[in-house]
């Protein structure tokens, strides 16, 4: 596998969006306007590593000044920490194609956006997120840390060039674990689960880096087309939030199954399974290593009384399900596409996952709007 | 013991909400006059995500902190320092110079001190907000902070700069993609100063292993896990505990020095 990659890693790693790049008006000093550059943005890339292309098109009709770039789609700035297909599935709920986005060569909104100085900033936030993913596999980014300067460039170039095989070939170095050997072996071998989760290492490899954009498109909206568009972030909640892959014999975790650890209060139907695993989770970890009992707690699993616990979860069982009485799950979208729930998470993860090592989730939720709760 | 022996040096989110509770009460009471932290819950998350962590979702805020002379530290080239400038450094994963080095460089802050004093005359008062988040990722504390001039006005870069203390402006520019950034804030969507955590697990481990026995049990560790935190991450950004606080968690004696020096070196 390793060098060669699946067919999916290679259509994911080959996608691109078509971009349709306006100068801002108020930066156009010549007549007629310039027209918009039309450029591919690779889904795994950054827009600020695109100004290069872009500069030209631009440059002969630029105001005086200092370059600091940025972009905008209908107004809302776009955070150039987030991976470019990650943006396009998040604010474009039905494609656009092209897609239009604004470049702006000045006036950058300090206030709302992270500073970027340019393709080093993004390669630190990368090798940043790169430490991060590897702290919650593996328990810490030495690894990463520990990097020549050799192959860490190599590891950034393969980003920028875009070359799979030899991102592959550095980045298992790195031994980020692949989800789904392990969760494999796990399933169908008892005895050696029970080995492996007395090292330390090893109990550890059940947690996945998950990064969830979640937004409303309202409850009485029937076609996707018809949602209005973003005016702020504030309007998107982000979670940042490793997912803990259960060990259930026989039993395979979904897609479905992760998206409830994450939004919990949108699968109001399952409450009584819900309390079961708490509860399986509960027996079957008491035994164990203190570290289990750190990771229960991480699911607010406390050592308190099985009733206490139980009398808890049908507490925020109950406010869930005031709160959200008519909200669903519209939709769940991942490097473009709209995997069926079932399909195993261990699959998703392998031939999804971002370079950094993060698998990005968009989801659309159909709440209706309360005014009152709103403001 | 065996709780302590396999402990990684991480906190749950719950535990996480335990110990803001301990410093925001060790807080108040032993500093009275200061603003005191205070728990944030769930800020600004859309109520449509009623997330079923609402009790523990939050973070730790102090507002409003006139920041405290870096001289202080400087005057100092107590062994209390020095162990709190390697833990530092280890916060910092910078690799700290020989002890010897040490000294030497404690000798020659002074000049600098004096014209950091010089400079302080000039300057209007700044105040900071300290945030507090825990990070589901590393499953430690992270501090975020901002400051800002009497009229409301963010202090720039620089002007951050020249307010920390003198240990960390060095790593700052040494390893300056490591060690602080401006991140968006999780909870505000806004551009923050942040320390970087990757090496935060591996640090506490080593000040609770430190300590003395009566500090090792679970709940204890659990307990006052933000507040040692804080002695070691507020001295890089020029927040200073209190003795008082720090004695009543895990004290820094000589020994910890040694021990933190080893482990350094390795």
């Amino acid at each position: 596998m390793v060098g060669l990659g699946t067919e999916a890693q290679k259509y994911v790693w080959e996608g691109a969006i078509p971009l349709q790049i306006h100068l801002h008006e108020s930066e156009i000093t010549t007549l007629p306007s310039p027209p918009p550059a039309l450029i591919l943005g690779p889904r795994m890339g950054y827009l600020p590593l695109l100004v290069p292309q872009i500069k030209p098109y631009f440059s002969d009709t630029l105001p005086p000044g200092v370059d600091t770039v940025w972009f905008d789609y209908k107004g809302i700035p776009l955070k150039w920490y987030i991976p470019i297909g990650v943006l396009f599935d998040l604010l474009c709920v039905e494609p656009e194609r092209p897609w239009n986005l604004t470049v702006h060569f000045r006036g950058y909104p300090a206030d709302l956006l992270s500073p970027c100085e340019g393709e080093d900033s993004v390669k630190w936030s990368f090798i940043n997120s790169l430490k991060e993913a590897a702290y919650i596999i593996n328990g810490n980014s030495k690894n990463v840390m520990n990097m020549s300067q050799v192959d860490q460039l190599e590891l950034w170039r393969s980003i920028l060039n875009r070359e799979m095989e030899v991102f592959l070939r550095i980045s298992s170095k790195l031994k980020l674990g692949t989800v789904g050997e392990d969760y494999t072996k796990k399933v169908t071998s008892p005895r050696q689960t029970n080995s492996e989760t007395d090292t330390a290492g090893s109990s550890r490899t059940g947690r996945i880096p998950v990064r969830l954009y979640v937004r409303n498109v309202g409850e009485d909206i029937d076609d996707l087309e018809d949602v209005p568009p973003i005016d702020s972030w504030d309007r998107i909640c982000y979670i940042n939030k490793p997912v803990e892959i259960h060990k259930e014999e026989g039993k395979i975790f979904t897609l479905h199954d992760a998206v409830k650890v994450l939004l919990p209060e949108f699968f109001p139907d399952e409450e009584p399974s819900i309390d079961e695993e708490i509860s399986r989770i509960e027996l079957e970890d008491e035994p164990e290593a203190p570290e289990s009992n750190l990771c229960n707690q991480d699911l607010n699993i406390s050592t308190a009384k099985k009733a206490e616990v139980g009398a808890s979860a049908d507490e925020h069982q109950l406010e869930s399900s005031h709160v959200s009485g008519k909200s669903e799950i519209r939709l769940v979208r991942i490097q473009g596409i709209e995997p069926k729930l079932d399909i195993p998470f261990s699959w998703v993860v392998t031939n999804l996952m971002n370079p950094e090592h993060f698998l990005h989730i968009c989801v659309c939720v159909g709440v209706s709007q309360d005014p009152s709760k709103t403001r | 013991m065996d709780i302590c022996s396999s402990w990684d040096g991480t906190l749950s989110s719950s535990d996480f909400r335990v110990a803001a509770t301990t410093l925001s009460k060790k807080w108040k009471v032993i500093n009275p006059v200061f603003p005191p932290w205070t728990w944030v819950p769930c800020p600004r998350r859309p109520f449509w995500v009623a997330s079923s962590d609402s009790e523990v979702d939050g973070y730790l805020s102090l507002e409003n902190f006139y920041q405290l002379s870096s001289n202080e530290v400087g005057h100092r080239c107590s062994i209390e320092t020095q162990a709190l400038n390697n833990l530092v450094d280890v916060l910092c994963s910078y690799k700290s110079s020989p002890a010897k080095e040490e000294l030497v460089n404690c000798g020659k802050e002074e000049p600098v001190d004096n014209a950091t004093l010089v400079q302080s005359d000039d300057q209007e008062m700044h105040f900071y907000d300290f945030h507090i988040v825990y990070s589901n990722s590393y499953r430690v504390p992270v501090l975020y902070f901002r400051g800002y001039q009497s009229d409301g006005q963010l202090l720039a870069l620089d002007e951050i700069e020249r307010d920390l203390p003198l240990n960390s402006l060095k790593i700052l520019r040494e390893s300056k993609w490591t060690f602080m950034t401006q991140e968006e804030h999780p909870y505000l969507n806004r551009p923050w100063y942040t320390l970087h955590p990757c090496g935060t697990s591996e640090w506490m481990k080593l000040l609770f292993l430190g300590g003395d026995s009566q500090t090792k049990d679970g709940p204890t560790i659990q307990q006052q896990y933000l507040v040692s935190w804080l002695s070691v991450v507020g001295q890089a950004v020029g927040l200073r505990i209190p003795l008082e606080m720090i004695n009543n968690s895990c004290p820094l004696y000589p020994v910890n020095s040694v021990t933190l020096s080893n482990e350094v070196n390795d």
